[in-house]
């Protein structure tokens, strides 16, 4: 068992500051994740040649792989860092922000648009109100097992960082809100708004600028079948299209 | 001004509150810390409970009404609880409409669960991630609002304080945006402080990293009574680590999951090699007929009984297994995969077992708080529903006292949550629409100028303390001295600690001075408040002689006979009497069954103490912020009891 592991982060003191790389060794502990590393070295901020330097910043909340804060490139696997367990990583550990959304700080990017995206597809159901209406329609198992298999999604972003029609020139609305989609089109209730999401994603931006490179699903630590929403929304939106053409 | 409602916090209660507010056509402004998908709520797996009697068992929201009074040991203010229970049905129909994928059963109904404390399948869930569906459900239809332009959202902004006029009325708030630090004043007409519960106050909890109670402290130092601090939750059965204590959910148990030890305390097999001879199923053993599902404060003492006590944890370690596998659940793996996969992702990723194959090593750990900001009861008078002391501040969630005494069950807490969140946004919109008073502004002023104060100070901090070792230690006294077992002695010399980490405090290094995204700046101005509000635990605590439910101090319990002595309460006189005290006090009707037999010696001995401890203690406990060593101001409330006449505690 080694004594120690090294860390090396990637840091930003604020957004549009240079960044710069800066190495730690911390002790070790059995069972060690990512962030309990960057807890050793917030409580004792003191890089391995010995300067002292600030806490590093980065975004943690339920440190069990379900709230989706804190994502980063660990190693340069797009990740969450709490369930990436020192253990089963290479040293020394390499910790880098998002490259596909503004840096805050450090380890901490804006994500604000993932956010954004799930506006423009309008990913809710339509309710008349919270007020006592009666139960829901049935769903029968099957559908469920659907609808929960992309309901898992917790906006972490790591889909978007992988892919390569997500970048600063490009308006591409990313895998996730295109999961988010096909979900709320399958809702019994949420099928209500099919075609206002479909609208929603022709022209520039929409799902047709996904290039199926596949990186996505690779990396999606929900496993949330995001090629297959893709190829689903294609399909979509076709009849979407045809149907337009007759109706004109 | 136009009408504005504050939203603090965006868990399950935040969501929830600024729906129905929004709904009602106010708008709101909704602040959390973090983005509010990722609010701790996230984090619940197990499911929500709520009598839809839809498995042909009998069940009604009157039983669950009476479960969760008898479960918290009769500490609720009874017509709340009750509110809470007969809505629950209409709640789970609402989560169903927004569409939260709930398991199903094959003709396409909502399927059930059972939890603990209770003897029907009454807990609706998703897989092992239902507070994350329901989270996501909620979230949307917020988002929905925002683009109606009902809501607006400030994420990464963190409240400090209440603005309060010259008369204590709730004007605003103050916050700061945890990116830039600036700290800047936001007007409402009333505010609803949903910010969940104080895990980090323990150190290490089953809740996530943002849960430091620093929102509650904040209002509690500012006149909010904090109330029933005292009662924490320990869950009985977390994956015990060094960062966070992970959750296997009490759902583990709802479907088979078995508690043992090796009956030899030498044992060398590996756990599955055991045979069930060899193993001690100590809770079955004790508790025929709930079993593995007796109430958590009841399951956390037996573990911790058998391991600190008795020795008998495995390799003498403080771990007990807990068996799911198909060979010992009855279930099918599939199954299992289908309905706890959440949790068992958990654990692979954890402890890199198999949960299917191996037993599961837990120890109990820091849960729940069911203590929290005092809200009131009943629409009489000066009191309103959610509603704090402060006129126009609310509370709900977990950062509100109500609903769950001094001890939750299982699956209450969603619902505590939604309901209290609905009832909330409900009632701040009628108090802000009937509010006309304009404040001076020089109220906004004043309360800015002291926050900006505050934190000047704290940037000034240059001593030598690190306020993480702080931290830790706080965290460690807590867990020991106030946890699962209480000492009299112990806890004065947990007040005494709290007394040296305030001074300490002083001394910080304040190791980060830089304006951007300082999260060290914000952790520090958090444990300033995290030392304040353990004042109310630890002091509860202390004062409070007797054990109920979660809150068990030693030697000041009393034993209760055996089996065969137990009889019916209502045999006893002195709790006839008692009953019918309560009952003229709050003019409620209790049907007692006739006084039939003669009790036991043993038991009428064990009634007359009962009754006795029933009257000092059966109390509300309500903690008045003063600062320093002395603090806080310590009284004690009656508990509204409308419904059932208490009764003792005895699971069998
Ligand atoms: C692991 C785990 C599993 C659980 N499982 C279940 C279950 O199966 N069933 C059940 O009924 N209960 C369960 N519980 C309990 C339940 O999850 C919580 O009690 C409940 O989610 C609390 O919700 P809340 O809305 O009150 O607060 P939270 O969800 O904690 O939300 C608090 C909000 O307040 C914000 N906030 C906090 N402080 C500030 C501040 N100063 N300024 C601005 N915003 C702030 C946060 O950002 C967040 O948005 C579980 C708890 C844990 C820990
Ligand atoms: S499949 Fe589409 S969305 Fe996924 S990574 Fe490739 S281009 Fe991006
Ligand atoms: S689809 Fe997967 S990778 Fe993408 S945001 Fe959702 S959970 Fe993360
Ligand atoms: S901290 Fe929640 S996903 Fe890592």
């Amino acid at each position: 068992m080694p004594e120690k592991i090294t860390v090396k982060i990637k840091r930003q003191d604020g957004p549009g500051k240079e960044p710069y790389w800066q190495t730690f060794e911390v002790p070790y502990q059995p069972n060690m994740n990512v962030i309990s590393a960057l807890m050793e070295i917030r409580a004792n901020p003191v890089t391995a040649d010995g300067k002292k330097t600030t806490p590093p910043s980065w975004d943690d909340a339920c440190l069990e792989e379900v709230c989706g804060s804190c994502s980063m490139r660990v190693n340069g696997v797009a990740r969450q860092s709490c369930a990436a367990l020192v253990d089963q990583l290479e040293q020394p550990i390499v910790l880098e922000p998002f490259t596909k959304f503004p840096v805050v700080r450090d380890l901490m990017v804006d994500r604000s648009s993932m956010f954004e995206a799930l506006k423009r597809v309008k990913a809710w159901n339509p309710l008349d109100g919270t007020y006592d209406l009666g139960p829901g329609p049935k769903v029968d198992p099957d559908t469920q097992d659907d609808m929960y298999s992309y309901a898992k999604c917790m906006t972490c972003g790591c889909c978007l960082e992988v892919c390569p029609q997500v970048n600063e020139n490009s308006p591409f609305i990313g895998a996730a809100a295109i999961g988010q989609t096909i979900l709320y089109n399958t809702q019994p209730i949420g099928k209500a708004l099919a075609s206002e999401r479909l609208e929603a994603h022709m022209g520039p931006g929409g799902v047709g600028d996904c290039g199926n490179a596949q990186n996505c699903v690779r990396v999606c630590p929900k496993d949330i079948p995001l090629t297959t929403a893709i190829a689903a929304l294609g399909r979509q939106l076709t009849w979407h299209t045809i149907k337009n053409f007759f109706l004109r | 001004m136009p009408k504005r409602v504050i939203v603090v916090g965006g868990g399950l209660a935040g969501l929830a509150a600024t729906i129905r507010a929004a709904e009602r056509g106010i708008p709101v402004d909704l602040f959390s810390v973090v983005p509010v998908k990722r609010s701790h709520s996230v984090c619940a797996q197990g499911g929500i409970n709520a009598a839809k009697n839809l498995k042909g068992e009998g069940d009604h929201p009157d039983i669950h009404t009476n479960d969760t009074l008898f479960g918290g040991e009769f500490l609720a203010d009874q017509p709340l609880v009750q509110g809470m229970c007969r809505d629950a049905p209409a709640i789970i129909d609402l989560l169903d409409r927004m569409g939260v994928p709930f398991n199903r059963t094959a003709e396409g109904n909502l399927d059930f669960r059972r939890f603990g404390g209770t003897l029907y399948n009454r807990t609706a869930f998703c897989g092992a991630t239902t507070g994350q569906q329901l989270m996501y459900a909620l979230d949307e239809q917020v988002r929905r609002f925002e683009t109606l332009g009902l809501v607006e959202k400030y994420e990464h902004w963190e409240f400090l304080s209440l603005v309060l006029d010259n008369d204590q009325k709730t004007r605003g708030i103050t916050a700061m945006n945890i990116w830039d630090r600036s700290i800047e004043v936001f007007k409402a007409n009333a505010v609803i402080l949903c910010t969940g519960g104080p895990g980090l106050v323990f150190g290490k909890s089953t809740n996530s990293t943002i849960n430091t109670g620093a929102a509650a402290s904040r209002a509690y130092q500012q006149g909010v009574w904090y109330a029933n601090g005292e009662f924490i939750q320990v869950h009985p059965t977390p994956i015990p680590g060094a960062d966070k204590l992970r959750l296997i959910s009490e759902s583990v148990r709802g479907e088979g999951g078995r508690i043992w030890v090796p009956k030899n305390k030498d044992e060398k097999r590996e756990p599955q090699d055991i045979p069930d001879s060899d193993r001690d199923y100590f809770l079955e053993r004790k508790y025929p007929r709930y079993g593995n599902l007796v109430p958590r404060d009841v399951a956390t003492r037996e573990i911790f009984n058998m391991c600190v006590v008795e020795g008998r944890g495995i390799g003498g370690k403080n771990v007990v297994y807990l068996d799911v596998t198909p060979e010992r659940s009855g279930q099918k793996p599939e199954v299992l995969e289908r309905k706890l996969g959440g949790v068992f992702e958990i654990y692979r990723r954890f402890k890199g077992d198999d949960p299917l194959k191996v037993p599961m090593q837990i120890f109990p750990g820091m849960h729940y708080s069911m203590g929290g900001l005092w809200v009131g009861y009943e629409d009489k008078g000066d009191m309103i529903v959610q509603m704090t002391n402060i006129p126009g501040t609310f509370a709900a969630g977990e950062v509100d006292f109500q609903y769950h005494g001094a001890n939750r069950l299982g699956a209450n807490s969603l619902l505590s949550c939604i309901w209290g969140g609905l009832e909330s946004g409900e009632r701040a919109v009628t108090w802000a629409e009937s509010d006309t008073a304009e404040a001076d502004s020089s109220v906004y002023g004043n309360e800015l100028k002291r926050q900006v104060e505050f934190a000047d100070k704290i940037e000034k901090l240059d001593g030598d303390e690190n306020a993480f070792k702080i931290h830790d230690e706080l965290g460690e006294w807590m867990t020991n001295y106030c946890t699962v077992v209480r000492e009299n002695d112990k806890l004065d010399q947990l007040s005494t600690k709290i007394d040296e980490l305030e001074e300490r405090f002083h001394r910080i290094n304040l190791s980060d001075t830089g304006r951007s995204a300082n999260k060290t700046f914000a952790f520090v101005r958090a444990l300033w408040d995290m030392i304040q509000l353990a004042r109310p635990i630890v002091k509860g605590a202390r004062l409070r002689d007797e054990s109920r439910g979660a809150h068990y101090k030693t030697g000041f319990d009393i034993q209760k006979p055996e089996a065969d002595k137990i009889g019916e309460a209502s045999d006893h006189q002195g709790y006839r009497d008692h009953c019918a005290e309560i009952a003229e006090k709050w003019g409620a009707k209790f049907d007692l069954p006739e006084k039939k037999e003669e009790i036991s010696p043993e038991f009428q001995e064990y009634m007359d103490k009962w009754v006795e401890k029933e009257r000092q203690w059966n109390k509300t406990t309500i903690a008045v912020y003063k600062p320093g060593p002395d603090g806080p101001d310590m009284s004690y409330r009656d508990v509204a009891m409308t419904v059932v006449p208490p009764r003792p505690r005895i699971y069998k």
